[in-house]
C-alpha cells in the first residue's frame, strides 16, 4: 500500500516533470512564428529548444508507462476513455516531432512554411488535449463496473477539463516565451519580451480560475488545498517579475513552477482517487483499488532509484552544456559564454 | 469489420511500420559511432563529413521512429484496455524500465551529438555518439522482453482475487529463451539493416566515381557487416524455430504447412494449396529432414501436426479453432530465410570482387546493392507476421484469447477513423522521410566544415543552427 502512494507520487512527478519541461518547447513551438518573422529568426527560435525536446518529451512516455506498470486499470481506463481524443493527441505529436527535422531539410518558402505551421498546430493542440484529459481524471468520466468508459466524445470534453486544458496551453506559451527571453538574442528576444508581457495577464487569470474551480469540485482539505496556493503564488510572482529585466531567470523559474504546480494540484487533489467514475462512486478507480501488486512495484521502485537520478543528472547537464544564447549567423559571433572543456 | 479486426489492422500495421525505422536507426547508430570513432582517431575531415552524412540519414530515420513509437505506447491502452488490464502488473515493468532507461539516453544524447559539434570537447562528443546506439539497443532489449513473455509467459501467477497475471519472478522475464535468441535476432536484423543502408548508399556514389575512395571505404564496411549478420542470422534463426516448438508448437507447424504429425520431416522449398487442412498440397523439392533440424535440432526428431495440435488445444482449453492463418506463416518464414541467403551471396559476390580488384569496375554488382536495401524491409515485415499472426487466435499465449483483450469501450466507428487517421498520417510521412533520405543520400557528402554556418558565422559556443 505504501509503494503504491510512492508511485503515485512518481506518476504525478512525471507528469509534472513533463509539463515544466516540454511546457516551454510547446510555447516556443507555438510562438515560434510569432518571434521570428524571417526564416533566420524562426530557426534561431526553434533552436533554442533543438538539443532538448526530444528527450522532454520522454517524459511524456515515461509519465503513460509508469501508469501502465504501477496502476494497470488507471492506464487502461483512461486511456480507452479519452480514445479519440488520444489520437488527436497522437497526431498533433507526430506532426510536430517530425516538423523538427523535416523543415530544415529542404529549402523553399513553402515547405518551410508547411512546417512551421505543422510545429505550431502540434504544439498548441497537445497541450490543450493533455489538460483536458487530466481534468477529466479529477471530475470524472463516466465509468462502469468493469472500469469501461460508457459516455461519447462529448464527455470528455467536460467544461472543467477545458479550462484546465485552455490554462495549461496558456502557460504553456507564457512559460515558451520566458525560455526564449534567457535563450535568445536581438529581435527575437524583444519579441519575446513583449510577449512574455501580455501573456501574463491571460495566464494569470486563468490559473486563479482553475484554483478556484479546482478548489469547489475537490473540496480538498488543508494538503489540497495548499497544493492550490503553489501555482496561484507563483504565477503571481512570475507576473511581477517577466515585467523587471534583470528578473529574466527568476521569471523563468516562477513560470516553471506555475506549471508544474498547476499540474501537480491536480494530482494532489485526486488522490486518493486516480480517475473518478460520474456513474457510482463505487467504481471510482483509486490508489489502491488499481495498484499493481507489491512485487512489480518493488522491482520497478528500485529500478527508479537507480535511473531516475542519472536521468536527472544528464538532463541537466544537457541544459548545462546548450546554456549559452542561440544568435542567428546575421548576429556578429560574440561568443557569450566561453565553452567548458 | 467489426472493432477487433480494425484494432488488429491498427496495431499490426502502426507495428510493422514502426519497426522499418527501428531497426534502420539502432544499425546507422552503430555503424555512425563507429565512423565517428574513426574520424576521432585519425582526425581526417572527410571522415568527419562521412560521419555527418550518414548521421544526417540516422536523424530522418529517428524523428520518424519516435513519433511512431508513441503511437505504440499509448495503443495497449487505447484499444487493448482488457488486455493491458489483464498484463499490465507484469507487462508494463518493461515498458517502463524501456522509457526510463532507454528512451531518455537515446533521445538526450542524440540532442547532445546533434548540436554538440564545435561544442563538447571532442572525446565527449564521441561519448555522446555511442550512447545512441546504446539506448536504442536497450530499448529494443525492453520491448523484446515485453513481446517474449506473451509468446511464452512466465515468473507471473494469476492473482485470485481478480483473474489477472502477476508478476512473481522479474529475472525469469530476462531469461526467457525467447527473449535471449528473439533479442539476438532483432539485434542482427538491425545490422543487416544498417549495413545494408551504408552498401545501398556508397554503392551508389562509387558506380557514379563521386568520392570514390571514401564510399569504397563505406561500401566495404557495409557489405561486411550485413553479410556476417545473415550468415549468422541462421543458426540464431534456428534457435527461434526450436523455442516455437517448445512453446509455441503451432506456429512451426504452421510454418511448414504441416498437419499431421511426421518424423522425420522434410522441408518443402515451395509449396501452392495445403494451406487448409482438406486441400492437398503440391510440394516443390524437398529437403529430407531440414524440417526436423529447424525444428528439433536433431536430424529426425518429430514435428506435431497441425490437426493433431488443434485437437489437443480443444481438450486443454475448450472448444475453438486454435490454427494461426497457415498461408501467412508459410510464406513469411521463407521469404524470411531465403532473402537472407541473398544478403549472404552478395557478401560473397563482393568479396570476390574486391579480391580481383573490380570492386568499382563491376556496375551491376554496384547496382544491385543499391536495390538491396529493399530486402531488409520484406525481411523484417515476414519476421514480424510469423511471430505475431502465428500466435493467434492467442494474444498471450495460452491466457488470453486476442478477442478478450480489446477494449471494453469504443466502437468499430471509432477505430475505423483512427485508422484512416493513421493512414493518412503514416503514408504521408513515410513518402516524406524516404524522398529526403533519397535525396541527402544521393546528394553525397557536403562541402564542409568550411562552408558550415555554425563555424563560419558563430561563436564557437553556440549550438549549430540545426533546424
Ligand atoms: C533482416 C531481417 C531478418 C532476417 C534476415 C531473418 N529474420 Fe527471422 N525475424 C526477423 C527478421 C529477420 C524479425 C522481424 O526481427 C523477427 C520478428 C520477431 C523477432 O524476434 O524477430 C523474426 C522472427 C523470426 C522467427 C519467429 C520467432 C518467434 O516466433 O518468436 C523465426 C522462427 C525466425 N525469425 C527465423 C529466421 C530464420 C531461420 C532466418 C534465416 C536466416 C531468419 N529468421 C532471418
Ligand atoms: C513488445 C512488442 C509487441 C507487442 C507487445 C505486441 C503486441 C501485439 C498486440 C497486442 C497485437 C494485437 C492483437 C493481435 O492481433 O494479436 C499484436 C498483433 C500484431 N503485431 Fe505485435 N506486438 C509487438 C511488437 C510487434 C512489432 C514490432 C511488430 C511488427 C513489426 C508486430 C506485428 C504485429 C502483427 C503483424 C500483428 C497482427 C497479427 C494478426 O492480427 O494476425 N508486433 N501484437
Ligand atoms: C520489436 C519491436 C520494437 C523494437 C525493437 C523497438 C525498438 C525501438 C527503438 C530502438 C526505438 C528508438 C529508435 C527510434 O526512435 O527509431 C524505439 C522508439 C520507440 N518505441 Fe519502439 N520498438 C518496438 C516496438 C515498440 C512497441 C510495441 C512500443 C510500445 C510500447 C514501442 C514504443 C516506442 C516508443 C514510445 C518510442 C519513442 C521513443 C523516443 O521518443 O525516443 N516500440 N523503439
Amino acid at each position: 500500500m505504501t509503494l503504491s502512494i510512492v508511485w503515485f507520487v512518481i506518476v504525478a512527478f512525471f507528469w509534472t516533470g513533463f509539463f515544466v519541461l516540454e511546457g516551454f518547447d510547446f510555447g516556443v513551438g507555438a510562438l515560434h512564428k510569432l518571434v521570428g518573422r524571417t526564416d533566420v529568426e524562426r530557426r534561431v527560435a526553434i533552436n533554442t529548444i533543438g538539443p532538448v525536446w526530444d528527450g522532454n518529451e520522454v517524459w511524456l512516455i515515461v509519465a503513460g508507462a509508469a501508469m501502465f506498470a504501477a496502476f494497470p486499470p488507471w492506464y487502461a481506463t483512461w486511456f480507452s476513455a479519452l480514445y479519440l481524443a488520444l489520437w488527436a493527441l497522437l497526431a498533433a505529436l507526430i506532426i510536430r516531432g517530425v516538423s523538427f527535422e523535416f523543415r530544415g531539410k529542404f529549402d523553399g518558402t513553402a515547405w518551410r512554411s508547411t512546417w512551421s505551421w505543422t510545429l505550431t498546430i502540434g504544439s498548441v493542440l497537445a497541450p490543450l488535449l493533455i489538460g483536458v484529459g487530466l481534468g477529466d481524471l479529477l471530475v470524472g468520466l463516466p465509468i462502469d463496473a468493469d472500469g469501461n468508459f460508457t459516455g461519447t466524445l462529448l464527455d470528455i470534453l467536460t467544461p472543467y477539463g477545458l479550462w484546465v486544458g485552455i490554462t495549461v496551453l496558456a502557460l504553456c506559451l507564457w512559460h515558451g516565451a520566458t525560455f526564449l527571453s534567457i535563450r535568445s538574442t536581438g529581435i527575437v528576444l524583444k519579441r519575446s519580451v513583449s510577449l512574455k508581457r501580455s501573456l501574463s495577464i491571460p495566464a494569470s487569470l486563468l490559473v486563479i480560475g482553475f484554483g478556484v474551480w479546482t478548489y469547489l469540485v475537490a473540496r480538498p482539505g488543508v494538503g489540497g488545498t495548499i497544493a492550490l496556493a503553489v501555482p496561484v503564488l507563483a504565477t503571481l510572482v512570475a507576473f511581477a517579475l517577466v515585467r523587471s529585466e534583470p528578473g529574466a531567470g527568476r521569471a523563468f523559474a516562477a513560470t516553471a513552477v506555475a506549471i508544474g504546480g498547476t499540474v501537480a494540484a491536480v494530482f494532489a487533489n485526486l488522490y486518493p482517487a486516480v480517475l473518478v467514475s460520474t456513474t457510482d462512486d463505487a467504481y471510482t478507480l483509486t490508489v489502491a483499488n488499481s495498484t499493481a501488486s507489491s512485487y512489480s512495484l518493488t522491482v520497478m521502485t528500485i529500478v527508479a532509484a537507480v535511473l531516475v537520478p542519472l536521468v536527472l543528472a544528464y538532463q541537466g547537464w544537457t541544459y548545462y552544456v546548450f546554456r549559452a544564447r542561440v544568435k542567428g549567423p546575421a548576429t556578429p559571433p560574440i561568443a557569450e559564454q566561453a565553452p567548458t572543456g | 469489420m467489426d472493432q477487433l479486426d480494425l484494432a488488429r489492422i491498427q496495431f499490426a500495421s502502426t507495428s510493422i511500420y514502426h519497426f522499418f525505422f527501428v531497426p534502420v536507426t539502432i544499425g546507422l547508430a552503430i555503424l555512425v559511432a563507429i565512423l565517428h570513432t574513426r574520424w576521432h582517431r585519425s582526425g581526417d575531415p572527410e571522415l568527419r563529413r562521412l560521419t555527418r552524412f550518414f548521421g544526417t540519414l540516422m536523424l530522418i530515420s529517428i524523428s520518424v521512429g519516435a513519433v511512431t513509437g508513441l503511437v505504440q505506447e499509448f495503443q495497449f491502452g487505447m484499444d487493448w484496455s482488457a488486455y493491458s488490464r489483464f498484463v499490465g502488473d507484469v507487462f508494463g515493468a518493461p515498458l517502463a524500465m524501456e522509457g526510463l532507461a532507454a528512451f531518455f539516453l537515446e533521445s538526450t544524447f542524440l540532442g547532445l551529438w546533434l548540436f554538440g559539434w564545435n561544442v563538447l570537447p571532442r572525446g565527449v562528443h564521441l561519448f555522446t555518439a555511442w550512447m545512441i546506439p546504446l539506448g536504442a539497443c536497450l530499448s529494443a532489449l525492453f520491448i523484446i522482453a515485453a513481446n517474449s513473455w506473451m509468446q511464452n509467459p512466465r515468473g507471473y501467477t494469476i492473482n485470485p482475487d481478480n483473474g489477472r497475471a502477476q508478476l512473481t519472478d522479474i529475472g525469469q522475464v530476462f531469461s526467457n529463451p525467447v527473449f535471449l535468441w528473439g533479442y539476438t535476432h532483432v539485434l542482427l536484423v538491425a545490422l543487416i539493416f544498417g549495413g545494408a543502408v551504408l552498401l545501398s548508399v556508397s554503392a551508389w556514389h562509387v558506380r557514379r566515381g563521386n568520392h570514390a575512395p571514401l564510399f569504397r571505404g563505406t561500401a566495404k564496411l557495409g557489405l561486411f557487416v550485413l553479410a556476417v549478420a545473415s550468415v549468422l542470422q541462421f543458426p540464431v534463426g534456428g534457435r527461434l524455430g526450436i523455442n516455437e516448438t517448445n512453446y509455441q508448437p503451432m506456429k512451426i507447424a504452421a510454418a511448414e504447412a504441416n498437419w499431421t504429425t511426421c518424423q522425420p520431416c522434410s522441408f518443402s522449398v515451395i509449396q501452392i494449396g495445403g494451406y487448409n487442412q482438406d486441400e492437398t498440397p503440391t510440394k516443390i523439392i524437398e529437403i529430407p529432414h531440414l524440417l526436423s533440424i529447424l525444428a528439433t535440432g536433431t536430424w529426425d526428431g518429430q514435428v506435431q501436426g497441425l490437426s493433431e495440435l488443434n485437437t489437443q488445444y480443444n481438450q486443454q482449453y475448450g472448444p475453438g479453432y486454435y490454427v494461426p492463418n497457415v498461408f501467412v506463416q508459410y510464406w513469411s518464414m521463407r521469404a524470411m530465410a531465403y532473402l537472407a541467403v541473398l544478403g549472404f551471396v552478395m557478401g560473397i559476390w563482393g568479396a570476390i570482387l574486391l579480391w580481383r580488384r573490380k570492386f568499382e569496375k563491376s556496375r551491376f554488382f554496384l547496382w544491385a546493392c543499391t536495390w538491396l536495401i529493399l530486402t531488409p524491409f520484406v525481411m523484417a515485415t515476414a519476421g514480424w507476421l510469423l511471430t505475431e499472426s502465428g500466435r493467434q487466435p492467442w494474444i498471450v499465449q495460452g491466457l488470453m484469447l486476442t478477442s478478450t483483450g480489446l477494449s471494453g469501450s469504443g466502437s468499430a466507428a471509432e477505430v475505423a477513423i483512427s485508422l484512416g487517421l493513421v493512414v493518412v498520417l503514416y503514408s504521408t510521412i513515410g513518402v516524406i522521410a524516404a524522398i529526403l533520405m533519397v535525396r541527402h543520400a544521393r546528394r553525397g557528402l557536403l562541402d564542409e566544415p568550411a562552408s558550415s554556418p555554425e563555424s563560419t558565422t558563430t561563436g564557437p559556443s553556440v549550438p549549430s543552427l540545426t533546424y
